[in-house]
């Protein structure tokens, strides 16, 4: 039995857990039932889990990021909880420590990069006119790969044991003397897989909006939403290397015993603290610039103006982007750098707010006598400008290396970063998922309900975090699981987890608004149900699969309306066979495979590692040696499809 | 051989190989990086990070370096040859530099294991020290990189002899051929900044 014991869940014995394991069991079942009494095994295979369409994978991207989302959430509520009042004991240090590392990871890693990824892979091969990604299959095991290191992240939560050092992971409380248990090994295994996979949609992206954009698109007359994925994949690329590495050097200190992060023979453990922040900032860019993106395509459509300063918008994301290779040393200015490297490092931070200021006033200057209407995509967006503005005026806050041995891990800085975070992040991706929901799936959400949804959460927004900081500035550290009445912090603590149950009534009327809608919205949209500028509207509500019949002519950023209102012509020539990539089960098996290799590895199982190993190289020499040419969707066929859609051109 | 859009070589010859010949150059990027990293670590810890363990001056040895050096040298250069036999259609002549070329790498593996057991002997293990560790994770990185290289070539030669050379086959060797070259670049890195430098 030995063998086993390790599976077990060492910590901590709490009747929740088991709650939860039983739970997950059940929810596992009801899933597989229901899909086996319905019979839809063979099409989920043979239609959305084996498929490369990018389409299909950008939307299978956001439902895991929306349950990634709720799982993340009830992390969130149950810290709320648990801080409402002084002196609680709903959670335990050590469970209220795994808490707030999962929140962490799962939210950033799981829910926010899934989001985007998810949008870049729906809209921009649809906004730049393109059959599908650059590499196809690729994009397939990206997904699995991301999807793979998501459910071994959650599974450590039932054998085993969460990982407990924070999302930022700092050694030496990450090393096996402070966290003896497998949970840190599943937080280096789950991020390096679905790493491996993010670098792989960053390759996939650049050489897709380079290489694959319709005719007359030059890079200056692409969409923002475009450039901003073009820009985040590059930050991409030159950033997850590095977390690769550190990831492996953390795995091998704790697994072989090496000495990169420990305290002796020549270990450091703020290389850790430095690695991890290198690829850290950029990562924030990587997700807020997507999220400038959308905004950039909402606020134009219902301001029904053009982009106010297209060239400074590209310029300010190209500077963001250097600049967030400079800024690491900010995230730790209280550890010991000394004042020159603080100063440099505090004034690199606080030249970020200049482009990103420069975004905002080009988004308020859009609006300037726009007609503008308030539909619920709209809301976030004008929401988010100053939401987003007061969490960028307390990162200059932050920023100042003096002052910020004031304001160092204590809730000041929490609401600091979930005020950027979810105003900008999370808004973004509601917006967008609610503005390209008739893309998707060819009918609107319930404008009603979503207001609604709207008003909860960014009421549930205000009331969570702003309290923070305050009781930040009062001195409340961060990530500690208690608090005494005398500390003064239970009534906004209060506040705060009344802000966290209207969130989650926010999020609850989301959902409820796609089962509403599913039911009731009307299915006749037409092809153009916002009155939008740019390529992906030009197509088809819900998007055929092989995108445009024809390969669209573009002249400017927002070819669609010019089309309509100027005359302009869009879709030039007939219509030809279109060659179209095969579907493949080799990506999920792979990534499947992977999985199984991480879970041994967590578990020094070395007979499964290396079983799992050979199946990985099996898997490499079957793709080297498969011929596969994809096939050609017929003239016929193409016509008979547009047809059906009320026959464009 | 002149590159314009009439006369491309078979390895750009069709849409996906031109594709795949970026994609692979991204790759490459996200690769510097990688080793990037690697180097950086390598520099704070060189110094500071010896703890109670060797130091390089102590432990590298010039003669099995300059072999190991001398090997993949070469072997780029055959990859070269390699390459220009597939652009003037020569495939046998291709196939026989890609044989030496894998045959160089293999003795600069077989001279890096000989390194690493002697390492070993000497008491500057994985576990020895910060120093100890960071050599050996980039040197094993990249001599991982030259093992996968050397199955990844085999691969293509067996491609090579089953179908002949045609777009797909071309396209792969010309991408193998770019990532022998980098795994040179990359060991002159190597051998200037952590053996060079250590031994002075």
């Amino acid at each position: 039995m030995d063998f086993f014991d390790r599976f077990t869940i060492p910590p901590h014995d709490d009747p929740m857990l088991y709650a939860s394991i039983v739970a997950i069991g059940l929810v596992s079942i009801a899933i597989v039932f229901g899909v086996t009494y319905f019979k839809k095994w063979g099409y989920l295979w043979s239609e959305w889990l084996t498929t490369v369409d990018h389409k299909r994978i950008g939307i299978m991207y956001i439902i895991s990021a929306l349950l990634m989302l709720f799982r993340g959430g009830a992390d969130a509520v149950m810290m709320r909880l648990q801080t409402a009042v002084p002196d609680n004991s709903f959670l335990d240090a050590q469970h209220y420590n795994e808490v707030f590392t999962t929140h962490g990871v799962v939210m950033i890693f799981f829910m926010a990069m899934a989001f985007i990824i998810g949008m870049m892979n729906f809209v921009v091969p649809l906004q730049i006119g393109a059959r599908d990604v650059a590499f196809p299959r690729l994009n397939a095991l990206s997904f699995w790969l991301y999807f793979a290191g998501a459910m071994l992240f959650n599974l450590s939560f039932v054998i085993g044991g969460s990982p407990d050092a924070g999302w930022t992971n700092y050694y030496p409380l990450a090393g096996t003397d402070f966290s003896e248990h497998v949970g840190v090994n599943y937080y280096n295994w789950a991020l390096q897989i679905s790493g491996i996979g993010t670098l792989m949609t960053g390759i996939n992206f650049i050489a897709t909006i380079m290489k694959m954009r319709a005719p007359g698109m030059t890079l200056m007359k692409m969409p923002m939403f475009t450039w901003s994925a073009l820009i985040t994949n590059l930050i991409i690329v030159f950033a997850f290397p590095v977390l690769t590495i550190a990831l492996l050097m953390g795995t091998l200190d704790r697994q072989f015993f090496t000495n990169f992060f420990t305290t002796g023979d020549g270990g450091m453990d703020m290389m850790w603290a430095n690695l991890f922040w290198i690829w850290g900032h950029p990562e924030v860019y990587i997700l807020i610039l997507p999220a400038f993106g959308i905004y950039s395509q909402i606020i134009a459509t219902f301001s029904q103006r053009n982009l106010y300063g297209y060239k400074s918008m590209v310029a300010s994301m190209v500077i963001i982007s250097l600049l967030s290779f400079m800024v690491w040393v900010h995230h730790f200015f209280t550890m010991g750098q000394g004042a020159v490297a603080n100063s440099i490092f505090s004034i690199t931070t606080m030249a970020i707010a200049v482009p990103t200021g420069i975004k905002i006033f080009n988004w308020l200057l859009t609006m300037w006598k726009g007609k503008i209407r308030f539909t619920t995509p709209m809301m976030y967006s004008v929401a988010f400008i100053p939401l987003f503005t007061i969490g960028g005026v307390t990162g200059v806050m932050l920023a100042i290396a003096s002052a910020d041995y004031q304001y160092h891990n204590t809730m000041f800085l929490v609401a600091h970063f979930h005020n950027v975070i979810i105003p900008g992040v999370v808004f973004a991706m509601i917006a967008g998922l609610i503005y390209y929901w008739p893309k998707m799936f060819g009918f609107l959400l319930n404008e009603r309900i979503g207001k609604w949804a709207f008003w909860n959460i960014v009421i549930g927004f205000c009331l969570s975090f702003f309290p923070m900081y305050i009781t930040g500035l009062n001195g409340q550290a961060r990530r500690m699981y208690t608090y005494s009445e005398a500390s003064g912090f239970g009534p906004l603590s209060m506040v705060s987890f009344f802000g966290a149950l209207l969130l989650a009534v926010g999020f609850a009327l989301i959902v409820y608004n796609v089962y509403y809608s599913f039911r009731y919205a009307p299915r006749n949209v037409g092809d153009d149900p916002w009155n939008a500028r740019s390529l992906e509207w030009a197509t088809h509500n819900p998007v055929p699969e092989y995108n445009f019949a024809i390969t669209p002519n573009v002249n400017s950023s927002e070819a669609f309306w010019d089309y309509k209102k100027n005359g302009h012509d869009l879709f030039k020539g007939g219509i030809k066979d279109i060659h179209m990539p095969n579907n493949s089960g080799w990506s999920i098996i792979l990534a499947g495979i992977f999985f199984v290799f991480a879970f041994c590895f967590v578990f020094h199982v070395w007979v499964g590692v290396i079983i799992a190993f050979v199946g990985i190289i099996s898997c490499l020499l079957y793709r080297s040696f498969e011929k596969d040419d994809g096939h050609h969707i017929h003239k016929e066929e193409i016509e008979e499809t547009e047809k059906k859609f009320g026959g464009a051109e | 051989m002149k590159l314009d859009s009439k006369n491309l070589p078979l390895e750009y010859s069709t849409e996906t190989n031109r594709m795949n010949i970026l994609g692979f150059w991204i790759f490459l990027s996200a690769e510097i990086m990688l080793f990037a990293t690697l180097f950086t670590s390598y520099f704070v810890y060189v110094d500071r990070g010896v703890g109670s363990g060797p130091a390089g001056a102590e432990i590298f040895e010039l003669p099995p370096v300059l072999i190991e050096t001398f090997l993949l040298l070469t072997s780029s250069f055959t990859i070269g040859l390699a390459v220009h036999a597939m652009r003037i259609n020569r495939v046998k002549a291709m196939i026989g530099f890609m044989i030496v070329t894998l045959l160089l790498g293999a003795g600069f593996l077989s001279v890096e294991v000989y390194e690493f057991i002697h390492y070993f002997h000497i008491g500057a293990t994985l576990q020895t020290s910060g120093f100890t560790a960071t050599l050996l994770t980039t040197l094993g990185t990249h001599g991982a990189h030259v093992t996968f290289g050397l199955f990844w070539g085999i691969m293509i030669i067996i491609q090579i002899l089953r179908n002949g050379l045609n777009a797909r086959t071309a396209n792969k060797s010309f991408i193998f051929s770019l990532y022998w070259h980098f795994l040179d670049v990359m060991w002159i890195f190597i051998f200037s900044f952590i053996y060079l430098k250590g031994m002075m």
